[in-house]
């Protein structure tokens, strides 16, 4: 039991990751006010793409990453539409078996046997080869989070100099939009 | 029709076009030449204060007291960092204040000039928007824009940032048609099948209590009247928290006082024992709740809020309406006398009936004193003889406060005027200093305590030189009262640093000002010295010597719930050993 004037930290129930697409006018300091909030309120930010998606309304789409237990996650969603520049929050999460997609670049090193292993995996996972010399390779594959994370794993054992990575961009699925 | 002026110029215009009246502010470099501008006419009056947080504190006295939006202007750099406290204040307390702010010229951002600092970055968190302006073209739209924000919604700051160069740059203003923003809309009328539901469950209740906050003042007189109509056709007990006296009168039976940490004891029965809660612009505080799962455990709880993220933040609730109060009580009004079957008040008689033996507890009975002079008797004694002038009233932050809160009465809105949220000691003499400025010809009384009245003493020079009548009624203590009282609940009476050593002589403090002063030790003298304060013309310190040891309470202590109160000496619990009441894990989180 706690002894306390404020909240008692939720106990029973669990934090969830959902994935939340935020339209902002994309005006000077949009990101300073979403990413202040996060770090303001201490929730936590998983992953964040931003990119503007209507040049003439100067709209940007958010796509952030984060958990929470159910009662934060609502906080959350409602803290971000607060902000002025923020018109629109969706959590996909909620409506369900969203497409969610991210972007690698993968360079790979090393000589002999190890880089013809490092193409056949890369043709596997279907990714594209933009670079490639002697001794390194540089892959770029796109697909779900849990994919690039597999590939990062087994490329890992033949030699990773260098990721980057986009984080998620997402859409639910179906005629309807945001 | 667009008229060709310098920025400087718009910003006075558009300050015009928005009724603006009354400006609070201190020059320096960075607004120079907006200072220049207002030079010109006298449609905005500037009020000079003596510290831009006074500027602040100054324009929300002013919005809180009279429901239009407050405006300051200060200089870039520590002029905008003076600002901050007043800014984070009124953010708390969601009062609508438009801040203007100097900056730099804009090739000189980022270059660490002389008196820059990152206004929009620091104000980020205490405002609820702020604008750095770029260009001279988009000023007109952000001006009406800040207004706008300010004032709609959850009320709160708005700063404008505005550099040097586009204070100069010449451009087109024009009075815009409306001074909306493109996307931010909110949300004004509730849920019409959720009000119904409300007023279902309101109507079916044998336990209800009305709990009203900030929010109905915020709203406006109309939703202060509505909430009287609804709670009196209803015949529901009403409590308020601090923010929200004054919205249902004190003097009539169904008021059971305020609520939370220092609330009355029949008020937090009420609260704790309910089966409906019907909560109406507020925002269940710590100061409120007490014990989280402690809280009002056998209740169904409906909350009305203009902000969605007021709404199951704390507390879950069972039906949460979101819109105005003003709009969403005229909805459950219209609902309740739709009601197929009128309730029967019989329902509610044996509620009632409890209500009544707690009210009889009497909880705010004190001991007297025929020799020093308890504080609650002087509030008291402030509140019957000045209630006859409908006065407007201010405090400081501390026991002083929580004692006006529950000694003086008010019967209307906007009459009461403290730092919440915040809590911010310095906040009492401003904020009277901007309420005087909206009522001129009113009473209008700080209720200060000596430690606090220090922070913002300078303010005296503002309301000598604008010949504003505010009077400083100081309940001397000489402590730092409400830090005192906690060291003597947990900390063995320790008292660390909250003597107020090498006090000034508060009397020659106002003479030095040009004030007038009063001190005052006797009981038996106390109404002369408040009858001649009130009867000078000018601002007067009333130094009040009181009890020095007295505590506030009731108390609800930290970790305890509504029902676990602590109570004065008078009563059945008399002689708890106060210093053990907290246990360790109430300690570290007051
Ligand atoms: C020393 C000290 C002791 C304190 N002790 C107590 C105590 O014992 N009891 C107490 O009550 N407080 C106490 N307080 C104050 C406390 O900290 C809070 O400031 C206060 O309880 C908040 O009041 P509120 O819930 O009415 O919310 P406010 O801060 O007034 O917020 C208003 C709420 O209404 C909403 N709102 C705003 N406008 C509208 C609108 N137009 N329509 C609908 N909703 C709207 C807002 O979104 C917000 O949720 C104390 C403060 C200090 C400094
Ligand atoms: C700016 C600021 N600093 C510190 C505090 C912490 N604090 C709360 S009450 C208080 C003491 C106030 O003393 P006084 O003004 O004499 O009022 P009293 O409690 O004696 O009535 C202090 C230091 C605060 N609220 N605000
Ligand atoms: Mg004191």
């Amino acid at each position: 039991m706690t002894q306390s004037h404020y909240s008692d930290a939720p106990a029973s129930s669990i934090p969830a990751r959902h994935t939340l697409s935020i339209l902002v006018d994309n005006e000077p300091g949009v990101l300073a006010r979403v990413a202040g909030l996060f770090s303001g309120r201490g929730y936590n930010i998983e992953s964040l793409t931003v990119s503007e998606t209507e040049h003439e309304k100067h709209v940007s789409r958010l796509t952030i990453v984060t958990t929470g237990t159910a009662m934060v996650i609502e906080q959350i969603k409602h803290q971000l539409d607060r902000l002025i520049p923020v018109h629109r929050v969706i959590d996909l999460t909620v409506q369900g078996d969203a497409i969610e997609r991210e972007l690698a670049l993968v360079k790979v090193t090393g000589r002999g046997e190890q880089r013809s292993e490092a193409l056949r995996i890369a043709a596997a996972f279907g990714a594209r080869t933009l670079d490639a010399t002697l001794n390194s390779f540089v892959f770029e594959l796109t697909g779900a989070s849990e994919d690039i994370e597999r590939f990062i794993r087994v490329m890992a054992e033949l030699g990773i100099a260098e990721v980057s990575r986009t984080g998620i961009a997402a859409m639910s699925r179906g005629a309807e939009a945001l | 029709m667009s008229e060709t002026m310098s920025g400087a110029e718009m910003v006075i215009k558009a300050m015009q076009d928005q009724g603006v009246e009354h400006i609070f502010g201190y020059p320096g470099g960075a607004v120079l030449p907006i200072y220049d501008a207002m030079f010109h006419q006298d449609k905005v009056k500037h009020i000079l204060v003596r510290h831009e947080q006074g500027a602040v504190h100054a324009a929300e006295g002013y919005a809180r007291s009279s429901g239009k939006v407050g405006c300051v202007l200060v200089t870039s750099g520590p002029g905008a960092t003076n600002a901050i406290t007043g800014l984070t204040d009124a953010l708390l307390d969601s009062i609508p204040l438009v801040c203007i702010t100097g900056q730099v010229p804009t090739h000189l951002i980022g270059s660490d000039a002389f008196q820059e600092c990152d206004t929009v970055g620091i104000t980020r968190h205490c405002t609820k928007h702020n604008y750095l302006v770029r260009s001279v073209e988009d000023l007109p739209r952000i001006l009406h824009e800040a207004f706008y924000v300010a004032a709609n919604g959850r009320p709160g700051p708005v700063v404008v940032d505005i550099p040097k160069d586009v204070q100069f740059a010449m451009g087109q203003y024009e009075k815009p048609q409306s001074n909306q923003h493109k996307s931010y809309r909110p949300q004004m009328d509730g849920d019409r099948s959720k009000i119904r539901a409300a007023v279902e469950l309101m109507a079916n209740a044998k336990k209800p209590v009305f709990y009203s906050g900030g929010g109905v003042i915020n709203s406006g007189d109309e939703a202060s009247a509505l909430l009287r109509e609804l709670v009196r056709l209803t015949g529901y007990p009403i409590t308020s928290t601090l923010m929200g006296l004054g919205a249902y009168p004190a003097a009539d039976p169904q008021w059971l006082g305020m609520l939370g940490m220092h609330g009355t004891y029949e008020a937090n029965m009420a609260m704790h024992d309910c089966d409906v809660m019907i909560c109406i612009g507020a925002r269940f505080d710590d100061r409120i709740t007490g014990r989280l799962n402690a809280f009002s455990p056998n209740s169904k709880k409906i909350h009305v809020d203009i902000d969605p993220s007021s709404i199951n933040k704390n507390v879950r609730v069972d039906i949460g309406i979101v819109g105005d109060c003003a709009s969403v009580l005229k909805d459950m009004l219209a609902e309740w006398k739709a009601l197929n079957k009128k309730p029967d008040p019989k329902a509610i008689a044996p509620w009632l009936n409890e209500i009544t033996t707690w009210k009889a507890k009497d909880c705010l009975a004190y001991r007297g004193s025929k020799t020093t002079i308890k504080p609650q008797y002087a509030i008291e004694r402030l509140y019957a003889l000045t209630k006859d002038k409908d006065p407007y009233i201010t405090t400081e932050v501390g026991q002083h406060q929580m004692w006006a809160a529950q000694y003086f009465r008010f019967e209307s809105p906007n009459r009461w005027m403290t730092s919440g949220g915040l809590g911010t000691m310095g906040y009492g003499l401003p904020a009277a200093i901007g309420t005087q400025m909206a009522h001129r010809d009113s009473l209008v009384i700080d209720i200060a305590g000596e430690a606090s009245i220090l922070m913002n003493m300078q303010e005296m020079s503002t309301a000598v030189q604008y010949r504003l009548p505010v009077k400083i009624f100081i309940l001397n203590n000489e402590y730092m009262g409400m830090v005192r009282q906690w060291q003597e609940l947990l900390h063995g009476s320790r008292y660390s640093e909250s003597y107020s050593e090498s006090l000034p002589d508060f009397v020659k403090l106002a003479e030095a000002y040009g004030g007038k002063g009063i001190r005052c030790s006797d009981p038996a003298k106390l109404d002369d010295a408040i009858r001649e304060m009130i009867d000078y013309p000018g601002p007067v310190i009333f130094d009040c010597l009181v009890e020095k040891m007295e505590n506030c309470f009731p108390m609800i202590p930290s970790g305890k719930a509504h029902n676990e109160m602590i109570m004065n000496d008078l009563s059945d619990d008399a002689g708890v050993e106060i210093g053990n009441i907290i246990d360790q894990k109430g300690k570290a989180l007051v």
